[in-house]
């Protein structure tokens, strides 16, 4: 965890009275809805169809159970009684009135919460892969440098009002849990030939209307440099980003306009004014925030104790939520917990406040007072001893969140859509819903393997459709809502975008033509093993299009 | 619209002087960047100090040359989202020490001043009067800033290393200019 000190409360705190004095001009009428409405961007709220929507920045998807539980307070004062997790390791409340949001701002703010970089064209939320601090596979803890970038970008004089929204991701892992090359910035750190660490820099991948994967400009950062670099990147975008048209605001137009070649040359450029003066990064600043990073007082204990190992034999249930949603932790003896927030029939990413109170509690019998959000839209306790594992899958399973569908068809990504979002062509949540009951049976999803189904409700692709194994985009058709289908997207070290498998299907369709693309795989697939986008990658996306629209 | 300079409301000074008009020799202007290129020389052998007009899709290193001759650079949003001129502030007053007047004009409201100030403006054409008069508490609303930027302010990093040397117990948060 992440400790504010008082600089960082005093910043929050003073943030709140800006605010609350925004809401007061805007109700009194000194401040027109145009006025306001860049000023509540910058503070997460967005007007929806039916309310405001309150955005709240969980950076890096760290969360205290105190702060899980102030949520929960927010959910059940401020609104219906439930969150929604998100693929930006955020959580909105859709519910909110105007007048009452500088209270829950106040409250929020109390736990260390706010909605600042969740909104508006600002370097967003930072985010990170969810596992860090406790992944085997991770060179060193990537929180520490999204927690720099964090406080450098938030508030920053020059970049809060850039041509569009911008967003940073880093991953210290080899495997790339944060999806850093659909990033405006993507930034993987990892060992050079001499041994240092340092950063690869990877601008202008992005999804939306015109999706791209990011090209490295950078491929060894010196740590020191982390900040001038990127404040190079932001300059050289603030005056050169198109803001003519917003669909071609992004970095990665820019980017694609100018060749990653001679941008990364612009920035260089900009760089070499600016690299040894005040942002070249003291060690001792680092090391500062390192410092306020407090990691568990592990037990030392041995992997796989024998109270596991007769839970794992004597109940096949356990058995199978541990095999799905238990991961290996990189100290013995512990493990890292998935929470699947997508039950058979539910809107995925939801949580009620009581579940809220329930998993802070759990976590601080279990996981050391820490849960993590991550951009599936689960939830995760990162330091359960193995020995504790059967009494917490109890405990999870009684309040609905131990659906052992993590990483399988059902654990479905999708975004708002139409029953909130006033820019959608279609509902999502509904064909989210549909899709995990045709595919409820547990069996029959543990055989497909890993198969992430990814749904976006317009071209803005919030549901990341891009990158799904299969995506499914809502487009409007003579007034009727349609999806456009994509194959073989990935967003991991090895990202792709999705292939079109051709003309959009009707929304009463959909949820036929994802089963026959499911049973197409099955019967084509090489070994049991093989996965979906594995057998997509090696016979294309042909004989998919033939089975399905031949059958139509 | 009121000029809000140093904190104060104040007249001024300043005649906007367009392409082709006569600048009067012993009066303030502000003349656009295209005339200020094309006439340095006659502009600055005139009494009044010269300010110029730059517009914000111009590359401000284009003005660079002329910095020691102008007394006051005026920069320009569009609108409130637009903000290409906080960095050609920043420019201006950290790579070119340019310690001259710097102005904001166009839509400038209240919830950019303390953006502005960091960026090193110093004189703002402010659109409602009422935000003029506010302009004092808009730019003392924060205590704490993270970054370093063109006002001098000292960054929370830094004042957290300051805190450590000097062995306080917890950084404190007063303000240092
Ligand atoms: S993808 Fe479109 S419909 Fe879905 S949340 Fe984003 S903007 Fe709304």
């Amino acid at each position: 965890m992440y400790h504010y000190d008082d600089f960082d409360r005093t910043l929050v705190t003073e943030r709140v009275s800006e605010f609350r004095d925004q809401v007061a001009r805007r109700l009194s009428g000194a401040l027109t809805e145009e006025e306001f409405k860049p000023l509540r961007l910058m503070n997460g709220v967005y007007l929806q169809l039916h309310a405001y929507m309150l955005r709240i920045a969980i950076p890096y998807g760290t969360l205290s159970s105190e702060q899980m539980r102030t949520l929960a307070h927010v959910a059940r004062r401020y609104d219906r009684n439930y969150g929604h997790f998100t693929t930006r390791q955020n959580i909105q409340f859709n519910w909110i009135k105007l007048e009452e949001l500088p209270d829950a701002m106040t409250d929020l703010a109390r736990g260390g919460l706010h909605g600042m970089q969740t909104s508006g064209n600002c370097v967003r939320n930072i985010t990170t892969d969810q596992w860090a601090g406790v992944a085997p596979d991770e060179i060193e803890d990537p929180r520490i440098w999204a927690e720099i970038l964090r406080q450098h970008s938030t508030m920053h004089p020059e970049f809060s009002f850039l041509p569009r929204k911008f967003k940073i991701a880093l991953t210290a892992a080899t495997h790339d849990r944060a999806a850093i090359r659909v990033h405006d910035i993507g930034l993987r750190l990892h060992r050079n030939g001499a041994g240092e660490t340092g950063f690869e820099v990877i601008v202008g991948g992005g999804l939306g209307r015109t999706p791209f994967v990011g090209k490295t400009i950078k491929p060894f950062l010196p740590k020191r440099d982390l900040l001038s670099y990127v404040e190079a990147v932001l300059r050289v975008y603030n005056q050169y980003g198109r803001r003519d048209n917003i669909y071609k605001a992004r970095i990665k137009i820019l980017v694609h306009e100018l060749g990653a070649e001679k941008f990364g040359a612009e920035v260089d450029a900009e760089w070499q004014k600016i690299k040894d003066g005040a942002l070249a990064l003291d060690p001792a600043f680092a090391a500062d925030v390192a410092a306020r990073f407090v990691y568990p007082d592990y037990e030392k204990l041995a992997d796989g104790p024998a109270e596991l190992t007769q839970a794992r034999k004597n109940d096949t249930e356990f058995e199978r939520w541990f095999k799905n949603s238990v991961s290996s932790h990189k100290v013995d003896g512990y493990a890292i917990v998935t929470l699947s927030l997508k039950p058979e029939g539910a809107p995925p990413g939801d949580a009620t406040a009581e579940q809220m109170d329930a998993i802070a509690d759990l976590a601080d019998r279990h996981s050391f007072g820490e849960i993590r959000v991550g951009h599936e839209q689960n939830l995760v306790l990162p330091h359960v001893a193995q020995r504790d594992l059967y009494a917490l899958w109890q405990s999870l399973y009684k309040i609905g969140v131990a659906t052992p569908n993590v990483g399988l068809v059902s654990d479905i990504i999708a975004c708002p859509g139409l029953d909130y979002c006033s820019l959608a062509n279609t509902r999502s949540i509904p064909v989210a819903q549909e899709l995990t009951r045709r595919f409820g049976d547990l069996a029959l999803a543990q055989n497909l393997g890993r198969l992430h189904i990814n749904i976006s409700g317009c071209i803005n692709a919030c549901g990341h459709h891009h990158v799904g194994h299969i995506g499914l985009l809502g487009v409007e058709k003579n007034g009727e809502e349609y999806y456009q289908i994509t194959l073989g997207g990935k967003a991991d070290e090895d990202a792709r975008l999705g292939a079109l498998l051709g003309p959009a299907v009707k929304y009463d369709d959909v949820a036929d033509v994802v089963e026959d693309v499911v049973a197409t795989y099955v019967e084509l697939r090489e070994r049991p093993d093989e996965l979906f986008v594995d057998t997509v990658k090696r016979i294309g996306i042909e004989p998919f299009k033939e089975r399905i629209y031949a059958a139509r | 619209m009121p000029l809000v300079k140093d904190g104060q409301i104040v007249s001024d000074p300043y005649l906007r002087v367009l392409d082709d008009a006569p600048a009067p020799d012993d009066t303030a202007a502000i003349v656009p960047a295209a005339r200020l290129l094309a006439d340095a020389g006659e502009l600055t052998r005139r009494a009044g100090p010269i300010g110029v007009l730059w517009p914000n899709d111009q590359t401000i290193s284009e003005l660079e040359p002329y910095l020691d001759k102008v007394a006051l650079v005026a920069l320009v949003f569009p609108n409130f989202r637009d903000g290409r001129a906080y960095s050609q502030a920043r420019i201006l007053r950290e790579r070119y020490q340019f310690r001259g007047e710097l102005r904001a004009t166009g839509q400038v409201l209240r919830d950019q001043f303390l953006f502005l100030v960091r960026a090193g403006f110093d004189s703002f054409e402010v659109v409602k009067p009422a935000d003029a008069q506010a302009f004092k508490d808009a730019i003392h609303r924060y205590s704490v800033f993270y970054q370093p930027a063109a006002d001098g302010q000292l960054s929370a990093f830094r004042r957290r290393a300051i805190a450590h040397r000097t062995g306080a117990a917890s950084p404190s948060v007063e303000r240092v200019r």
